[in-house]
């Protein structure tokens, strides 16, 4: 390396997509701040509805910092948002970072099963199919895989409580009722369902991507040698392709962990599981302006977050992109 | 793309997916003149299972389940069509722009649709209907909003590779007025992979609007419609499961029929699978700024 480091084209690459990253978290604290103001009417109107007595409007006019203008508004509110405190909920009263605590730690299991399960098998399955390209497996596993890929989550999951959990069969519960506030971990068989629905939801993207990749590296003429000098074929698959074809799926992952921050929502409503997903969409009928707005503040982060480390990941393994830029 | 078709028809998955779409387009289009009663009459009481007067039974409400469903199902496919046409068209609109200014203006638009893409779009769509209201407008300028910046890209790649041909520097020698180049002589030039894009965005158009539909953010009761119809009708699942498992199978049909079909036409238009179609996956409809994927080789061998 001629030149100094910090000077690297490589650095300066990552650098541009952090300030970007960061930049595009501005924008959406910005834009769910903005999008609160635009409620018709005022929040403290919406809350207490028409029966409240002037005094009180103006008492939580002034808890919600609404008799200040909007600039100052967004200063505070993001400033106790960095700090930890995102506000009260204007439905039981309580901190809004208590409530979201609980769900999130739930949201985080499934997130975690559905990776845990559903990323293997799709490493898995990707693998076999790439092995046995133009095969009759290969063929109708990359047709099944794009059918799945088009179904909306919420069919899938109907779907599944039709199969498993009302019409057809009745081994598992429908929905996954439990006192908001309980761990998931009281009743294990609420979370199969969920995290089904889920990975058949993430399973295509990163079945075809592992199938393609494993093919470019089966193709190689490093295998091709391999495959000369007699090595056995599990051999060279494991040992030799695998490793290779492996880096674009850690970029799968983090998307498919972006992905789930938003499609968390809509399953989680389906299923009555009391999630992050479910908080939000309960905020959103109630109108608890806090709580929306620190929920999409924090999918929102998460989502920015693993997009970037997918950005940042696919520069470091990619060596064309790596060489494009030096 | 006509000459394309007799190609498109020899992939099987294509063939499959004509089927499907055909199936629930006589469905939709055929629907609302054979309905046998109105969606919006009680008939009966909740749920009843199928019988004579109602062939599918009565839903939630006691209507006629075979009613709502014929009628339930041509506005979710006529606000898909026009979300994904405005997003294509201003996806393609900014693209070419990008594409053919080069310089600034490209850098400035580029960088303002990474910002967009930015955003978890369900989450975007759940924040404004909440605050907006459930307004059909804003769901198909919501859904529109989300395409542009993917079809935006596409459109900017093709437009850097026809703005190199000679006919577009003969137009410029001419003094052809830029504008003008831009719709008469690029936009008809990079009409293919704009057609293969809409088709996959279709696909996630009808994915979306059925879903906020479902979540009760989209279209409104009492009005006859299959996302709402699943939600409506699920606690009754045990009695008369038609009003859920036909909706169902119908959004499932749909949405496999119009993403084989869209995927095939990518391969038969390119001779390989461009990178846009594993917007097919789910995690890719929302990623960050484009990557080169390894994806793209590999998927056409299928085919091949």
């Amino acid at each position: 390396m001629s030149r100094p480091f910090f000077r690297h084209p490589l650095l300066q690459l990552l650098v541009r997509r952090v300030l970007l990253g960061l930049f595009s978290l501005l924008l959406v604290s910005i834009v769910v701040f903005a999008a609160t103001q635009m409620l018709p009417g005022d929040a403290a109107r919406a809350v207490i509805g028409r029966g409240g007595s002037p005094d009180h409007l103006e008492a939580l006019r002034h808890q919600l910092h609404l008799d200040l203008p909007a600039v100052t508004q967004y200063r505070l509110w993001l400033g106790g948002f960095l700090s930890g405190d995102a506000g009260t909920s204007l439905v039981n009263g309580r901190p809004v970072i208590e409530s979201i605590a609980v769900r999130l730690v739930n949201s985080f299991t499934l997130l975690v099963l559905v990776l845990l399960i559903g990323i293997p098998l799709a490493i898995g399955l990707g693998i076999v199919a790439a092995v046995r390209r133009n095969t009759a497996l290969d063929t109708v596993s990359s047709v099944v895989a794009l059918a799945l890929a088009a179904i909306p989550e919420f069919v899938i999951g109907i779907a599944l409580i039709v199969f498993f959990a009302t019409v057809v069969l009745h081994w598992l519960p429908p929905v996954s009722m439990v006192r908001p506030g309980t761990s998931v971990f009281a009743r294990p068989l609420n979370l199969v369902l969920p995290v089904a629905t889920l990975i058949i939801a993430i399973f295509p993207y990163s079945f075809r991507m592992i199938r393609a990749s494993m093919i470019d590296v089966l193709d190689s003429e490093y295998i091709e040698m391999a495959t000369l000098k007699g090595l056995s074929r599990r051999r060279i698959v494991l040992l030799h392709a695998l490793p290779n074809a492996i880096a674009p799926t850690i970029q799968a992952i983090a998307l498919t962990c972006g992905y789930l921050a938003g499609g968390c929502v809509v399953v989680e409503f389906v299923f009555g599981f009391p999630g992050i997903g479910q908080g939000l969409v309960n905020a959103v009928l109630a109108r608890d302006i806090p709580y929306i707005q620190c929920t999409v503040l924090l999918l929102a982060a998460f989502y920015v977050v693993v997009n970037l480390l997918a950005d940042l990941v696919a520069i470091l393994v990619t060596p064309k992109l790596r060489s494009a830029v030096s | 793309m006509s000459r394309h078709v007799p190609r498109l028809l020899a992939i099987g998955s294509a063939r499959i997916g004509s089927i499907l779409l055909a199936l629930v387009l006589a469905i939709t289009v055929l629907g609302p003149a054979l309905a046998p009663l109105s969606p919006l009459d009680f008939i009966g009481t909740p749920f009843q299972a199928p019988n004579a007067h109602a062939w599918l039974g009565t839903d939630v409400l006691g209507r006629d389940v075979l009613s709502r469903l014929l009628l339930g199902g041509y506005r979710i496919l006529g606000l898909s069509a026009l979300a994904t046409v405005l997003g294509v068209l201003a996806g393609a609109l900014l693209g070419m722009t990008a594409g053919y200014a080069k310089g600034a203006a490209d850098e400035i638009i580029m960088r303002l649709l990474d910002v967009v893409l930015a955003f978890p779009q369900i989450i975007l769509a759940l924040l404004f209907v909440s605050i907006i209201g459930p307004e059909l407008w804003l769901i198909v300028l919501i859904v529109a909003g989300f395409h542009a910046p993917q079809v935006a890209r596409v459109a900017r790649a093709a437009t850097l590779r026809v703005a190199e041909e000679d006919y577009i520097r003969f137009a410029e020698t001419i003094g052809m007025s830029r504008l003008k180049i831009l719709i008469q002589e690029i936009f008809p030039n990079i009409l293919t992979p704009l057609i293969v894009e809409a088709g996959l965005r279709f696909t996630y158009s009808i994915a979306l609007i059925a879903g906020l539909n479902f979540l009760g953010l989209g279209t409104q009761p009492p009005t006859a419609d299959w996302g709402l119809m699943i939600n409506e009708n699920r606690i009754g699942l045990a009695t008369n499961p038609w009003p859920v498992v036909i909706p169902v199978l119908l959004i499932a049909l749909l949405t496999i029929g119009t993403n084989l079909l869209a995927d095939a036409l990518g391969r038969v238009a390119f001779g390989r699978v461009e990178a846009g179609s594993d917007e097919a996956g789910r995690a890719a409809r929302n990623r960050g700024p484009a990557l080169p994927r390894a994806d793209s080789a590999g998927v056409a061998e299928v085919q091949a």
